[in-house]
């Protein structure tokens, strides 16, 4: 099953690498990754999906890993959290005029914009969630997508929410959580 | 004050109270080998920067302190890979430095630019890349702090050339502020309370007692908890000496070559206590049959080793020695005698085929010599091993009262540990009888350090156990692989005139009545001593429980005849 982690790291040269060299080291698939400036300068956050095949146990393992980086500040699981999730895709679709209002038509449904117009083809830009965009796509590939790319998920959770924090001494953890996975070990 | 980079890098390390750096200089680091004669620390010139590694690392490990080492760039630094690797595995603090090429040169492939901060990047505990001298004071600051804090480990600060040459204002900072860094001290109250009610059912206990242990300094708290609470105690490799050896509650090493009634202990208890410990598959054997019927109290600084291996019934994420001392109070005494009738039982039964029990046959064992050496140094010596066979039997037999005498490469193993770290442990502790063991493969991967020895008057003794093969290796392929020896038998030079060679008196012991007569001349000779010992080639380590297997399910040597 897929998490969704929100992390803040110091906003330092490297650390980029230092957490997906992590992931690497400790056989995590990541499903994506997106990472960008914070309303903090020394901050910087991710959003990382990562695939967990033994559910919160993986979770726990992923969040105690990344705390044995210095420069993380913060992890939160906000996979069950109510939260705002977006993906952008830009899609370059092959289509001339004869079949534009087609493509216009199904933009305005998936509320979608074409953002750039060129004689056999169009750019489209959609945010929404992983679904939405999936839908958008399964739709214009049959009318023939060139080119296409998509920033990865962005997360943020609702009103004053936090995600779950599993790890003892952080900001906030609950500790009935590490009692909780006692329950889920094999 | 202004003062140039390399400058700083000294102010710095004398601000941190550090004696003594093990290196190498290079092209890339000759600022700070330049700037170091002004300054009051001693500087030992090692043959390999390998050696320079371990060397700091066995400092680290004999005074509790952070050992320092240095190297310049390319394959200066590259050659302490092993020896960061080294610490990394054992969780020792050292801080590596080495010399870059100039920041505008980085990403220029610039003769000996190498990624040295990409390489170590998963082998430290953190590392930096300095690239203007106002860098250095806070990163240095930082590096031994995080070095030595939490769970400590290497840290590696690779130093630009135009940082050490540059000028600025040195401003040594009062504190160190990290914003996501806080390890954590204190285990919540009501985790502490469960920990208490599984001690209160208890009725078959055991500590499992780790290198944590001596990494937070908790030997005091240990025995208060297992006296007041009547657990015996078995040790991890490099859990020994935390406990001392001759006490009643002291079972001893657990795991591949632990004893046996100290893994049927655990194979049969009703609570592992596990201090400061990680659960390495050469201390539990399987995990499917890993102390089946035990709940498990876990008391870990590194919150990613809970639940790691071994799932905890009661985590306790926090500093060894200040969880216990929040949890004493809280416990009751208990007497536990059945339960230790029950373990002096299995005890007897493993001790009638103890190689310490066999009548002298005129051959060498290691085990015999590693008695003899116990015997001689009256137990007191700090003692590093290299790795194999002679490190399992030195860990057997060098009995140890007290923590911070015994050095080996647990984790990695580190093969060629076993000399530099004897060197640097020496450092640490000028005035203590000191033996590094070794065999005679792992013995020539670090051998040129003899010299380095004898240049720093370093008063260690070494004992080669030498049987002419790679023996742990051998032993496991006669015991795994139908006796189908592959290259594992090893031509040695006369380890006798090659230390001669380096200025280092030597003695080959080939028969039993020559044993103590060699110890005790090598003790009183003053400063480095190589004993070579001609021992049985193809003797085994027992108890050995096969990789794979459960802990209950080892190899005991056969009954001699
Ligand atoms: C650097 C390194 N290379 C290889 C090994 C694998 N290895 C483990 S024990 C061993 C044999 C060691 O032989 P020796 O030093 O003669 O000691 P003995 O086992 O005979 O006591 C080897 C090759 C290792 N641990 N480290």
């Amino acid at each position: 099953m897929n998490y969704t982690f929100i992390v803040k790291v110091e906003n330092k040269p490297g650390v980029l690498n230092r957490v997906s060299s992590l992931f690497r080291r400790r056989n995590f698939n990541i499903e994506s990754l997106a990472v960008g400036r914070t309303e903090n300068p020394d901050v910087s956050r991710m959003t990382i999906v990562v695939d967990c095949p033994n559910g919160d146990v993986d979770a726990h393992k992923l969040e105690a890993n990344l705390y044995k980086l210095v420069n993380v500040i913060d992890v939160q699981d906000v996979t069950r959290q109510p939260s705002v999730t977006r993906d952008l895709a830009l899609i370059k679709v092959k289509v001339g005029p004869e079949r534009r209002a087609e493509v216009n038509g199904l933009a305005d449904i998936f509320r979608a914009h074409i953002v750039d117009v060129a004689p056999d083809s169009v750019i489209v830009e959609i945010t929404g969630t992983e679904d939405k965009i999936e839908g958008m796509i399964e739709l214009l590939r049959p009318i023939g997508i060139m080119e296409m790319v998509r920033t990865g998920q962005i997360s943020m959770t609702r009103g004053a929410l936090d995600g779950v924090r599993r790890m003892p001494g952080t900001v906030g953890s609950r500790y009935d959580d590490i009692m909780d996975l006692a329950e889920m070990m094999p | 004050m202004k003062l140039k980079g390399a400058e700083i890098v000294w102010e710095c390390l004398v601000r941190e109270g550090v004696e003594v750096v093990f290196g190498y200089p290079g092209g890339a680091n000759m600022p700070i080998y330049d700037a170091m004669l002004n300054y009051p620390i001693h500087h030992v010139l090692v043959r390999h920067e390998q050696g320079g590694a371990h060397m700091a690392d066995g400092y680290a490990r004999a005074s509790g302190k952070v050992g320092v080492s240095m190297a310049t760039s390319g394959p200066g630094a590259t050659n302490l890979v092993t020896g960061i690797a080294t610490a990394m595995m054992d969780s020792v603090p050292v801080v590596f430095i080495t010399g870059q090429v100039a920041a505008h040169l980085i990403g220029g492939d610039a003769f000996q630019e190498i990624d040295v901060t990409g390489i170590t990047l998963p082998i430290t505990k953190h590392n930096y890349l300095v690239t203007r001298a106002d860098e250095i004071a806070e990163t240095i600051r930082e590096a031994f702090y995080v070095a030595k804090s939490g769970r400590p480990g290497p840290v590696l600060i690779d130093i630009c050339k135009n940082a050490q040459v540059e000028s600025c204002e040195f401003i040594y900072p009062a504190e160190v502020e990290l914003s996501g860094y806080k390890p954590v001290m204190h285990s919540p109250r009501p985790l502490l309370d469960e920990a208490v009610k599984l001690i209160e059912k208890a009725k078959r206990p055991v500590i499992l007692c780790g290198h944590g242990v001596i990494m937070s300094k908790a030997e005091e708290e240990l025995m208060q908890f297992a006296v007041k609470t009547q657990t015996p105690v078995a040790n991890t490799l490099l859990g020994l000496g935390a406990f001392p050896a001759s006490h009643e509650l002291n079972l001893g090493m657990m795991g591949m070559h632990g004893e046996v009634h100290t893994n049927l202990a655990i194979q049969n208890a009703d609570l592992i206590l596990a201090f400061g410990m990680r659960f390495d598959d050469r201390v539990t054997g399987t995990l499917k049959t890993y102390a089946p019927k035990a709940k498990k109290i876990h008391i870990e600084i590194d919150p990613a080793e809970v639940h790691k291996n071994v799932f905890a019934d009661v985590p306790l994420v926090g500093d060894l020695k200040t969880v216990l001392r929040d949890m004493i109070p809280l416990l009751d005494e208990y007497d536990h005698d059945e339960w230790k009738q029950e373990i002096s039982k299995w005890r007897s039964e493993a001790d009638a085929r103890s190689i310490m029990n066999w009548p002298e046959d005129g051959k060498l064992y290691v085990a015999h010599l590693i008695g003899d050496i116990w015997k001689a140094s009256g137990g007191g010596a700090i003692v590093t091993t290299d790795v194999g066979q002679h490190q399992m039997w030195t860990a057997q037999y060098y009995q140890l009262e007290a923590p911070n005498r015994w050095i080996t490469s647990g984790g990695a193993g580190t093969m060629g540990f076993g000399l530099p770290s004897a060197i640097g442990a020496w450092f640490a502790a000028k005035d203590q009888e000191i033996w590094a063991v070794a065999g005679d493969g792992g013995f020539q991967m670090t051998a040129a350090e003899l010299t380095t020895a004898v240049q720093e008057g370093a008063n260690v003794k070494v004992a080669i156990m030498n049987n002419n093969f790679l023996g742990m290796v051998r032993q496991w392929q006669e015991f795994f692989f139908e006796k189908r020896y592959s290259a594992v038998n090893m031509r040695t030079p006369d380890f006798v005139k090659l230390a001669e060679a380096h200025g280092v008196p030597a003695r080959r012991v080939t028969s039993r009545d020559e044993v103590d007569d060699a110890i005790e001349w090598a003790r009183k000779t003053p400063g480095p001593v190589v004993l070579e010992f001609k021992v049985e080639q193809e003797d085994a380590v027992y108890p050995m429980v096969p990789a794979g297997a459960a802990l209950h399910e080892m190899l005991q040597r056969p009954v001699k005849q």
